[in-house]
């Protein structure tokens, strides 16, 4: 008898640790941020190198800071999902311009579209590197008190929007 | 046979190019920077440290150490910038956690039920063999071998 529940024991065992290992995204590395202040920036804004934008500027409101450039494939494929939700309206949506080349970045958006209320670049990766990014897009939900309240990693399709961001959006801005 | 010899050459020579020489004026810093980016993980590749890989991210992550061991920042304080922003995912040692403890003690333990069964197996066998050298056995086989079997 028992040679026959030792291997089927076994068989369990290895059967669990290759499903739970299947369902893993080692891609999704969890973030240290999730419930801490917003790391600090200040960076000319794409469309206005003049100006800056400082994450003190959007305390008050529930904000998303979504990280992109314009040689980045996914991107492409999140854009029209990113403008669906800036017709909405439920959140001003910040983007990150990340090591970009400010003219393609221009054109980019003059083409698809622009969903931020404000982009701001990053073309030597340091803000990057503050937000702990390592793969573009990457897109964080930021509350009222500038705290980070979820991280996304790579392209936000529709379902995420319906199933994860409204949703906290709506429980963000009911938030004092 | 020279020309495998160059090729051969050639293939050692790869492993160079792969981290940007940094020049520092204290050995050191330079001992630092070499270790730490060889014990930092590049979270694109990630089964490459950031020495090893040529991923941009690696490079500014380089740049980063650079910087902070040229601003006078001791190991740990490099360490703790990176955890702070990347998790302990960045390095390649991770600190021994409630989170991180089965990875530090499932070897041992795979180690030990290893020489448990092996250990358990041997009895058994030892056992056996107990049995198959009895006389009775013993005189058995010989006369298998000897006339045949006749059954």
């Amino acid at each position: 008898m028992l040679k026959y529940i030792i291997p089927l024991i076994l068989f369990i065992v290895l059967a669990v640790f290759l499903a739970l290992g299947l369902n893993l995204k080692p891609g999704d590395i969890p973030s240290p941020f999730i419930n801490k202040p917003a790391p600090a920036f200040s960076s000319p804004k794409l469309d206005a190198p003049d100006e800056k934008l400082s994450q003190t500027d959007l305390t008050g409101k529930v904000w998303l800071f979504n990280v992109w450039a314009s040689w980045c494939v996914s991107c492409r494929s999140e854009h029209p999902v990113l403008n669906q939700l800036a017709q909405e309206k439920a959140a001003v949506i910040v983007g990150l311009n990340y090591k970009d080349d400010p003219d393609d970045a221009r054109k980019w958006l003059d083409t698809l579209g622009n969903p931020y209320t404000v982009s701001i670049m990053d073309q030597d990766g340091r803000i990057g590197i503050d937000w702990g990014v390592y793969g573009v897009p990457e897109t964080f939900v930021i509350d009222k008190k500038g705290v980070i309240r979820y991280k996304h990693t790579g392209p936000v399709t529709d379902e995420d929007i319906q199933k994860t961001f409204l949703p906290l959006i709506a429980k963000l801005q009911i938030e004092s | 046979m020279k020309r495998l010899f160059i090729i051969f050459l050639l293939m050692l020579s790869g492993n160079g190019f792969a981290v940007d020489y940094r020049q520092f004026s204290n050995p050191e810093q330079q001992e630092i920077y070499e270790s730490l980016t060889s014990e930092l993980r590049c979270l694109v590749c990630q089964n490459q440290t950031i020495a090893d890989s040529n991923a941009e991210l690696a490079a500014d992550l380089r740049r980063q150490v650079y910087e902070m061991i040229e601003q006078g920042k001791t190991r740990q304080e490099i360490l703790g910038f990176m955890t702070e922003r990347y998790g302990d995912f960045v390095l390649y040692k991770p600190p021994f956690k409630a989170k991180t403890g089965i990875l530090w003690i499932a070897p041992a333990i795979f180690l030990l039920t290893g020489l448990i069964a092996v250990f358990l197996f041997v009895r058994q066998k030892k056992k056996l063999s107990g049995i198959e050298s009895s006389p009775e056995k013993q005189e058995k086989i010989r006369s298998l071998l000897e006339n045949g079997d006749q059954s």
